[in-house]
């Protein structure tokens, strides 16, 4: 029987790769992840989980070590948040281009400088064009179920993709809620014994990885890489069901609330959706018609469940914790380019918002309302919008 | 008739059919580390192929995997520039967890160790890995043209450290990247030398033997790095040893008051203590390593540079406790 405790998505992070059994796992500490290799060193110390466990001296090191692991042929993973997987960036590309099915927990977490340590996204969105699948969670339960499909995904033969799974620095990481733990039992069934055919270290059959490619080769190993982001799309689902079959709990790439009907639907990612479907929720009873909808699959990106979104609504309002400078947030210009060719769509308004750990409330939401109702209503309006700025401070 | 035994295993690991220069001191250097790897798998472990391979980008990498070829015999895993040591971290760690016997070997340049790799190798040494690490010393980045590195020496031109009006070339004595690495206290460090096969075979098998990590620095020359013929790779690496430029010795576990150091050959006078060497005084002066390489060709216009140079190596010397007397050469 599955068994709940109450827990930080550190924590859940830490039991997912506890009850996916890594061979390896290396790790550097960095707020606000450090919990997740902390727990985990408990789990190997206490036998509980039968892994090495290096305590590199970079997280340079820590993804190279986790290649190094992978290309040997073993399940791995690590932790990481902002500058560590800022300079694990190299790497990043390295993994995905050798097709190395390695799961990265992210604790998402602004960028220097200034300095800061509290949530946004702006880390694992500077990362979309490695390669890697990225997961988004809104709670605790969803980091540790992502996880777990993380590696599903990653490691089936038609993709061979690293995969990160974010979840918001504080917000989650270091919140306390209710998770369930599930069988190990079942999640053996589910997840299999990892046994890669393309990639290991073999003495009695040696290979070579990580050769120099000349122009002749390779734009078809970077093309590989495309192919497999797109064969992901339809595995994803698949372990979607699968995962739902077996747990009971149902994921999607893009998860709709109350958008039946809906004038604006609001799109955004991880925690801030629990928020935003209250926020619905507040203005449906006001007989306002809106609707949510999360971006659990960021890479690859939905582009076919964004244009089924589109169909229902006239303007779609983003809220975003990133930003592209001078383009604005990273969805923005995803939505752009998935709608880009249709022939009815709907208004884009895009939405920078607590960036930085800043907190999101209903009165900015309410800000951004009323800019997405100017959209609506045929108004001129920005497209791009910093909602919460302190302008006295400017 | 009698067959001679040969001296070293006829198996090979480093495949004819790489690309590097005619008279790389480096390819041979690989050559004989896997080589010697190999030996030393089948005497410890009963299998000479129980050894993987983690190498850092540089020029012994471009060569020897140019996909769809690969020179390599050995499962090889090339990742990054600075990462070697933290890449054979990895495979090691998967090696014990799925209990395949065997050793790894990190294989860098010197910019790739003493330079860029720096971090990753003192993190895997201290974490004590079961991985040799080998350091190629081609004496700066070859694989980008020739720029200078840490360990590039003294008075020597690169296409970053030019002689000038201004410049002597390079202004800085070469990184003491073998005590750095012995500084980890690991249970075996070596330096070694192309020029003497047998005595670097012999401390890769030592080092590959060991239990946890091992870190040998081999001298090798780089043909158009270096601006000397090819033919005489193996002259000019001798003439380093028997000149007092490149030294060579071990240190085991950190043990900084045993170093071993070697005679090193070429007519010098070696004073022992309790079989210690303690004083070295050098038959051959410099210049006859220095005048064989285009890259010093400039000292010779500005002899005050040589001797600074000399005054370098005796302090260098004297950090491994040996006295020496470098002599000048004959008027």
């Amino acid at each position: 029987m599955p068994i709940r405790k109450v827990m930080k998505a550190n924590e859940a992070a830490a039991w997912a790769a506890k009850l996916a059994k890594p061979k390896v796992i290396a790790a550097f500490p960095i707020t606000p992840s450090t919990l997740v290799p902390e727990k985990i060193s408990e789990f190997v110390a206490d036998g509980e989980l039968d892994a090495e466990f290096i305590k590199v001296e970079s997280e340079h090191s820590a993804i190279s070590a986790c290649v190094g692991a992978s290309a040997a042929g073993v399940r791995t993973f690590t932790a990481t948040a902002s500058q560590g997987l800022a300079l694990m960036h190299e790497i990043l590309f390295i993994a995905a281009g050798m097709r190395l099915p390695i799961v990265i927990a992210v604790g998402n977490r602004a960028l220097s400088a200034p300095i800061n340590i509290w949530n946004d996204w702006q880390d694992t969105i500077s990362e979309r064009d490695t390669g890697w699948l990225q997961f988004y969670a809104e709670n605790n339960q969803e980091a540790l179920d992502l996880i777990l499909i993380a590696f599903k995904v990653a490691e089936d033969e038609r993709v061979l993709l690293p995969a990160m799974v974010g979840f918001d620095a504080f917000i989650l990481t270091h919140t306390v809620e209710p998770v369930e733990i599930p069988d190990q039992e079942l999640v053996d069934e589910f997840l299999g014994e990892y046994m890669p055919k393309h990639a290991y270290l073999d003495p009695a059959k040696p290979i070579t990885q990580g050769a120099l490619g000349f122009p002749a080769h390779y734009m078809e190993a970077r093309y590989g890489v495309w192919e497999a982001n797109e064969n992901a799309k339809k595995v994803i689902d698949e372990v979607f069901a699968e995962f739902e079959k077996k747990f009971g709990r149902k994921y999607q790439k893009i998860e709709e609330y109350r958008t039946e009907d809906a004038d604006i639907i609001f799109v955004t990612m991880g925690s801030l959706a629990g928020t935003l479907k209250e926020y619905v929720d507040m203005l449906r009873e006001k007989g306002v018609k809106v609707g949510a909808a999360k971006i659990t699959v960021y890479r690859p990106f939905p582009t076919e469940e964004v244009r089924e979104l589109a169909k229902k609504t006239k303007v779609l309002a983003l809220l975003e914790k990133n930003v592209t400078f001078s383009v604005g947030g990273a969805l923005f210009q995803d939505f752009s380019r998935a709608l880009v060719n249709e022939s009815e769509k709907p208004k884009i308004v895009d939405f920078i918002l607590g960036l930085g750990g800043r907190d999101v409330t209903f009165k900015d939401l309410d800000e951004a309302l009323a800019i997405a109702q100017k959209a609506l209503t045929g108004e001129e309006f920005e497209e791009v919008n910093w909602i919460g700025l302190r302008k006295e401070i400017l | 008739m009698a067959v001679r035994k040969p001296p070293i295993t006829t198996r090979e690991y480093w495949a004819p059919g790489h690309a590097a220069c005619a008279g790389c001191g480096c390819a041979a250097a690989l050559r004989l580390a896997t080589k010697a790897f190999s030996e030393a798998m089948e005497e410890k472990y009963g299998d000479p192929n129980a050894f993987a391979i983690a190498q850092a980008t540089g020029c012994m990498e471009v060569v020897s995997a140019v996909f769809p070829y690969t020179a390599w015999k050995a499962p090889w895993i090339h990742v990054a520039f600075e990462n070697a040591a933290a890449v054979a971290s990895g495979v090691e760690a998967a090696w014990k967890k799925v209990g395949r016997k065997g050793k790894i070997l990190a294989i860098g340049g010197d910019g790739g160790t003493a330079d860029i790799g720096m971090q990753a190798l003192s993190g895997m040494l201290e974490r004590w890995h079961n991985v040799v690490y080998l350091m190629y010393d081609n004496e700066a980045y070859m694989n980008t043209g020739i720029q200078r590195s840490s360990s590039t020496p003294y008075g020597a031109w690169t296409t970053t450290s030019p002689p000038g009006k201004l410049s002597i070339g390079e202004d800085k004595p070469k990184k003491w990247v073998a005590l750095i690495a012995a500084a980890h206290q690991i249970p075996y460090v070596a330096t070694a030398s192309v020029a003497n096969p047998y005595d670097f075979i012999k401390k890769m098998k030592k080092a590959a033997k060991v239990d946890g990590p091992a870190f040998v620095q081999v001298q090798c020359t780089c043909v158009p790095g270096w601006r000397a013929p090819p033919e005489k790779s193996i002259e000019i690496t001798r003439l380093a040893i028997e000149t007092g430029v490149w030294p060579l010795f071990e240190i085991e576990n950190g043990d900084f008051h045993n170093i071993k150091i070697q005679a090193p050959g070429g007519g010098a006078k070696v004073k022992r203590e309790g079989g210690r060497i303690v004083a070295i005084e050098f038959k051959k002066p410099i210049e006859e390593y220095l005048k064989l390489q285009g890259r010093f060709k400039h000292l010779f216009k500005q002899p005050e540079a040589i001797d600074i140079m000399r005054e370098q190596i005796k302090a260098m010397w004297k950090v491994l406790g040996v006295d020496v007397i470098l002599p000048k050469p004959e008027e």
